[in-house]
């Protein structure tokens, strides 16, 4: 691999890991309050949707990014009165509401743009180029020449560590994960606390949508998310719920997906469908080989109602 | 929409009850998972799975004879479902990894893998279009109402939700399987039941059953694989199973329920123009407000979850 090569793949590698981070951050926090949101994919695909329609709205693809959190939170609040509010099962009713913001976004786009989908063009996000730090030499312009969005997911990474482990707000999110009981006779308002940790991991995957279709594909396609959502929720095991591991799971992630290009282009003749498969695959392995070390909270996934 | 689905006899059974077929299948391989507390997201892969492994057997083998080769056909599409639900399995029984992101991981690897297959190797022997040759006349299922598209799949599908509702009501292993998905603890201590054999029995056997749901649509109704030939059976089985209680019996009823709903939406979208996505949403509305209901007649009865305890 040539320098130039070499440089290409990493800017493809952050491209491609930039989404993952975002939802998969936001998804650690949801995590870390007791809540697995399976619904992740929904909040995607309904930011992508949301993004494309408000940059088209707004003519601009920062209000579009706005626009795209506020459909990603809409889809994680459904999730959230089901699953935190009534109670009901996480898995089932985030498997429900991947169906439906998959179909709802479908429905939508047809209904707006025709079964066909006219060619959409939109108003893209610019990458910005960050002075001194995009001119160090191969990692510069793979870092810090991103979308916009690139640099909330860095920032977030820090904060949202920060506030996880050395602020008292993280500590009543983790007390809130690992015992709600507790939690709760220590005066945390367990299901608040859960309800906003939903709400900011579904904005969050909301951002990760919207930079799909403003920052990646300049257009909106059914079904673009591809799965996304379900590989930030494998990302976070492998990041072990801790948001800076978390950010570089994402990028290794970025890394693999930007390497089946690559491999394809260094003329391996593979046929394109296994490339395709190429992520899905790498993130079951990574699964298997890492996760026996991390440890999920103990309250993840299971319904709690209040006690009176 | 009503026209389209249950407009008259023929369109009923040519054309619902055909549509349900699959998700007949799938909704019974997911019912049983599930009342084993098995979070199988994967029927959709293992259909996927098991459409290939059909085809292969009906392609490769086209000499047999009838009876051979679609006992074949179907015993293979079993063997590769349940091969597809292993990867799974063993990542939970052995490593503690949940099965839910890795079934759904599972389904796409299959979804692409049958696109390569119709790509690649299995591709027809022009080349021109991605789907396979089709089947040889006898490994296609028989037609089980003269004149109709119905054939001797949905049959067969009726014999697997009996054969499963008497194994849950009437066998020791339904027992087991019941007491598992309760409380796999409690089940381990005062039945002395081991709660890994029976998830790992009942797990395979809800791939297998998905695996059979692609084979039996395409030696039953398309005689081909094609990329995409499912649309999404493996994620509407879900709707399909809790609307039914994860009672087999209870499948029957809502796998048909759906299949009028999908024909009806195909109607809508082609006199209407109203886009056949709205279905997906439909079902998806149908698993909350079963989820919503639920909750509120435990709320009523006054039966709190609590913390930990399920």
């Amino acid at each position: 691999m040539s320098q130039v090569e070499l440089v290409l793949f990493l800017e493809s590698a952050v491209r491609l890991g930039i989404p993952l981070a975002l939802a998969a951050m936001g998804e650690t926090i949801t995590e870390r309050s007791g809540v697995i949101n399976i619904g992740l994919e929904g909040s995607i695909i309904a930011g992508a949707l949301g993004g494309a329609l408000g940059a088209l709205a707004f003519d601009g693809a920062g209000l579009g990014v706005m626009a795209g959190a506020m459909a990603g939170l809409v889809v994680a609040l459904v999730f959230a009165v089901f699953a935190i509010g009534l109670g009901a099962d996480q898995i089932i009713t985030g498997t429900a509401v991947t169906i439906g913001g998959l179909g709802m976004t479908g429905a939508v786009y047809q209904a707006r743009f025709g079964v066909t989908g006219a060619e959409l063009s939109l108003p893209t996000l610019a990458p910005l180029a960050i002075p001194g730090l995009s001119e160090i030499p191969i990692i510069g312009s793979a870092l810090f020449a991103q979308a916009p969005t690139a640099y909330v997911a860095y920032l977030m990474a820090p904060v949202a560590w920060y506030v996880l482990f050395h602020t008292p707000w993280g500590l009543e999110l983790r007390a809130t994960g690992e015992a709600p009981s507790a939690a709760e006779a220590a005066g945390v308002r367990v299901r608040t606390v859960r309800f906003a940790a939903t709400l900011f991991g579904g904005a969050m995957a909301g951002i990760a949508g919207a930079h799909l279709a403003l920052a990646h594909a300049g257009t909106f396609a059914e079904n673009m998310s591809a799965g996304k959502g379900f590989i930030a929720i494998a990302v976070v095991v492998l990041g072990r719920w801790n948001p800076i591991l978390v950010l570089f799971a994402a990028l290794f992630f970025g890394a693999a997906s930007a390497l089946q290009f690559f491999l394809q282009a260094l003329g391996f003749d593979l046929a394109y469908q296994i490339f395709l498969a190429f992520p899905y695959v790498l993130t079951l392995a990574a699964l298997a080989g890492w996760v026996g070390r991390s440890r999920a909270p103990a309250a993840l996934a299971l319904p709690w109602e209040p006690h009176r | 929409m009503l026209r389209g689905s249950i407009g008259s006899w023929n369109t009923f059974v040519s054309i619902t009850l055909v549509r349900s077929v699959p998700l007949l299948f799938a909704g019974l391989a997911v019912a049983l998972a599930f009342r084993a507390g098995v979070w199988n997201i994967g029927a959709e892969g293992q259909l996927y799975a098991g459409a290939v492994a059909g085809v292969w057997v009906a392609l490769t083998f086209s000499g047999l004879p009838r009876p051979i080769l679609i006992p074949a056909v179907l015993g293979v599409s079993c063997v590769a479902g349940a091969a597809w639900a292993l990867v799974p399995t063993l990542m939970r029984l052995r490593l503690g990894i949940g099965e839910v992101i890795t079934t759904i991981l599972m389904n796409f690897v299959g979804i692409y893998m049958a696109a390569w297959m119709v790509h690649g190797p299995l591709q027809e022997e022009r080349g021109v279009f991605p789907q396979t040759d089709r089947i040889v006349e006898a490994a296609r299922l028989p037609t089980l109402i003269p004149g109709t598209r119905l054939h001797i799949g949905f049959a067969l599908g009726l014999a697997v939700a009996v054969a499963l509702a008497f194994m849950m009501r009437r066998t020791r292993f339904g027992f087991h399987i019941r007491a598992v998905g309760a409380a796999p603890e409690a089940a381990a201590v005062a039945g002395r039941i081991d709660p890994a054999r029976v998830i790992f029995i009942a797990f395979l056997t809800s791939g297998a059953i998905a695996g059979l749901a692609g084979a039996v649509e395409v030696s039953g109704l398309t005689y081909a694989l094609y990329e995409n030939l499912s649309e999404g059976w493996g994620y509407t089985a879900i709707a399909v199973a809790l609307l039914a209680g994860l009672r087999p019996g209870g499948v029957v009823v809502t796998a048909i329920f759906f299949g009028a709903l999908r024909a009806g939406a195909g109607a809508m979208q082609r006199d209407a123009g109203i886009p056949a996505a709205w279905v997906d949403v439909v079902e998806a509305l149908v698993i909350l407000a079963v989820l919503g209901l639920e909750r509120v007649r435990a709320a009523r009865v006054g039966s709190d979850p609590g913390e930990g305890e399920r």
